[in-house]
């Protein structure tokens, strides 16, 4: 029989847009008179829905409102939304770093939150005092630092360096030291940002790895990612955060495909808007839109086992370039790069376009076994020298029915990465 | 099924609005480990990279004191109430840096503490008490030094008595100071965090405040009715009533000391409050 540990109700968040200043005093001010007569904060009944694409028509802004669900013991859940959906807002209240606006939670347990590694590391004292600081922060008594002391330097292997201050560390050794401490906090409840995933592979498959032994000891966790695999791996079930409300509650599979498949205008058109996140620009050049296609190059989402599958392009450039290189990482429904294209192969077929418009066609050499496809396109000089870059964009599905009827696909088994090459590309000049 | 759970068995249940006095002492002590880190980290962080180290707590004052003694007292010629100018002014020193420093110190603890504050929870106030244990620390260093002084005068001259009854009120009178410097120093942490004009306030304010608390000059040199109005101020009341302990100069106001000593425990009452109302959200204002 499991147990409640935390339950949450009607939480709600409210912020201010825009810069302390006189405006706010005359809020202030109007919030005190309202409540020496003991009514409620006036500004609780405004506030727009947490949209930040769209401009604000007031000056509060509710970056949580209504949030209900309950977690039980032992779960780990997962929190996903794009980014701005309220997840980190929820993590924020869940630590106790700031309170709500409406609503309430309850927990049960000892909690340790790790929004950040390495919290309250003071750059003059060694490693080993900076465990003890580091550790007590996080919610450690002495005495059980004392005792995981020799695991936890162990575990940092900066063994060498402890005596010295942590400001002569590389930033390697930085966060080793830090995940190393935060590696054997003990709590009931553990709450991970997915800011833990900053460090390179090693450090990240550590960080799961110790996420799942804590869950594995009967734990909870709550868990916010944006890598879906990771999510998917480790979570037995997870909510979904939408602008600030709750969108949906279930099991992981369930809520990771409400997600995918929420109103997403640039997963589904193909337009990139020019001020999308993008992972890297220079400017010279953007990529406006990309999908793919039939082989008529009509733009499709769904496909067949074996169909010819091109992928379409639109580029403006704002100078000319000699020397293009255009690529894709082709990324799986758990967000995990599968497979890399890339044209040209070789420095004699560069791609030499003028300033302007182009659309660039390329059909795939290969077609893709039944799943869900993303693509992460990018823009670089022959040189390697990266343009623009956009991640985890135009969706498409491959379904296990094969286009000609003789051979459906009916293996179950994962596969493992591709070479993949591109066969051919067309370009017009629009 | 989940089974239903009675409030009582939360440990932790969080609304937007508590108790105006709820105030977690128990949370407190579980963090004991941390306030004695911090204390450590306060102290020994600071001489880190000094070949001098603490010795720096002692050098302070004696240089300050010599210049005062230069300023005050062989220049403008200003009373010192019959004590020996270094031993006067040394005392005074000791006792207003224990004082400022606590109020110094902790009049920022939201905003330079915003970083750690933001991404873990522990009782805001271990860093308040944090600092003014550390400021106990470096004043009792600088009491030993003040000690060897006071001995050095009384076995030298005969302008010193000691006033034996009145010893054991020092600590206590100590105490208060603290608690008034910390009251003072918390509430304008809560008040910096939205509006940082009362960073700039605060910092010639104490200036000044140096001068309206008698520590340069004696209390002495006003008439009666002058020297009830000073009295009120409760660094002024302490600071005489450890002088006239240590040295039998100076004036001691048991009426004023209890009055002043009221005031400060209805600050540090007020301070509290605010300070919890402030530490619940400040994240959002800082």
């Amino acid at each position: 029989m499991s147990k409640t540990v935390i339950e949450i109700n009607n939480l709600g968040k409210q912020y201010r847009l825009g810069q302390v200043g006189k405006g706010t005093i005359a809020d202030d001010f109007k919030r005190w008179w309202y409540n020496i007569r003991g009514m409620d904060d006036p500004f609780l009944t405004v506030g727009d829905e947490n949209d930040r694409s769209i401009k604000a028509n007031s000056d509060y802004v509710w970056a949580l409102k209504d949030i209900n669900f309950s977690v039980q013991q032992g779960d780990v859940l997962g929190i996903i939304g794009k980014n701005g959906a309220g997840k980190s807002t929820l993590l924020k209240i869940l630590s106790r770093t700031t309170s709500p606006t409406l609503g309430e939670y309850k927990i049960k347990g000892r909690v340790a939150s790790l929004l950040e590694v390495g919290t309250g590391f003071h750059p003059d004292l060694s490693g080993r005092e900076n465990i003890f600081l580091n550790g007590a922060i996080l919610g450690m008594r002495k005495s059980e630092i004392k005792k995981n002391l020799d695991e936890i330097i162990a575990f940092s292997g900066v063994e060498r360096y402890i005596d010295t201050p942590v400001k002569r560390y590389s930033s390697g050794m930085y966060v080793r030291l830090a995940f190393a401490v935060a590696a054997h906090l003990d709590p009931e409840i553990l709450i991970v940002d997915e800011v833990l995933a900053v460090g390179d592979q090693e450090f990240q498959d550590k960080c799961l790895g110790k996420m799942k032994s804590i869950s594995g000891q009967g734990r909870t966790v709550l868990f916010v990612s944006h890598n879906m695999g990771a999510v998917k791996q480790l979570c037995t079930s997870a909510i979904l955060l939408m602008n600030g409300t709750l969108k949906a509650t279930g099991k992981t599979n369930e809520v990771i495909n409400t997600y995918f498949s929420t109103d997403d205008h640039l997963l589904n058109t193909g337009n990139v808007p020019r001020d999308y996140k993008r992972l890297y620009s220079n400017g010279k050049a953007y990529i406006d839109f990309i999908s793919t296609a039939d082989q008529s190059n009509e733009i499709k989402k769904k496909y067949f086992f074996k169909e010819t599958i091109n992928i379409i392009l639109n580029v403006e450039l704002l100078e000319d370039i000699k020397d293009l290189l255009v690529s894709f990482s082709i990324l799986n429904d758990e967000m995990q790069k599968i497979s890399y294209v890339e044209y040209p192969e070789s420095s004699t077929q560069t791609i030499s376009l003028s300033k302007g418009k182009h659309q660039l066609v390329l059909k795939l050499h290969d077609s893709f076994l039944p799943g869900k496809y993303f693509l992460s396109p990018a823009l670089m000089h022959y040189t390697g020298e990266a343009i623009d870059f956009i991640e985890k964009v135009a969706e498409f599905e491959v379904n296990s029915d094969s286009i000609d009827g003789s051979h459906n696909y009916k293996w179950n088994e994962k596969h493992g990465n591709a070479y993949m090459k591109i066969k051919e590309i067309t370009i017009k000049t629009l | 099924m989940p089974t239903p759970n009675n409030n009582n068995s939360w440990d932790i249940i969080v609304k937007p609005k508590t108790s105006l006095f709820k105030l977690n002492f128990s949370e407190i002590w579980e963090y004991k480990d941390l306030i004695l880190l911090f204390v450590k980290r306060d102290i020994t962080a600071v001489y880190k990279q000094t070949v001098l180290g603490p010795l720096w707590m002692v050098i302070q004052p004696i240089f300050t004191s010599l210049i005062y003694t230069f300023t005050f007292s062989k220049t403008a010629r200003l009373s010192t109430d019959g004590i020996p100018d270094m031993l006067f002014y040394l005392m005074g020193q000791t006792f207003w840096i224990y004082f400022a420093d606590s109020l110094n110190k902790t009049s920022n603890t939201f905003v330079s503490n915003a970083a750690v504050f933001g991404k873990v929870y522990f009782p805001r106030l271990v860093v308040p008490i944090s600092i003014i244990i550390s400021n106990l620390v470096k004043l009792g260093i600088q009491v030993a030094l003040l000690i060897l002084f006071y001995f050095y005068f009384y076995f030298t001259t005969n302008q010193i008595t000691i006033q034996p009854a009145l010893i054991f009120l020092i600590p206590a009178l100590i105490i208060f100071l603290g608690l008034f410097g910390l009251s003072l120093g918390i509430l304008f942490s809560s008040l910096t965090t939205k509006y940082r004009d009362f960073t700039f306030l605060l910092g010639f304010t104490v200036q000044l405040l140096m001068f309206a608390s008698c520590v340069v000059f004696p209390i002495s040199m006003y008439s009666t009715k002058i020297q009830n109005y000073f009295l009120f101020n409760p660094i002024v009341a302490y600071l005489e009533a450890i002088k006239f302990a240590l040295t039998g100069h100076g004036v001691l106001s048991i009426y004023h000391i209890v009055i002043d000593s009221v005031f400060v425990l209805m600050t540090l009452i007020v301070a509290m409050i605010i300070f919890n109302k402030t530490e619940k959200s400040f994240m959002d204002t800082v």
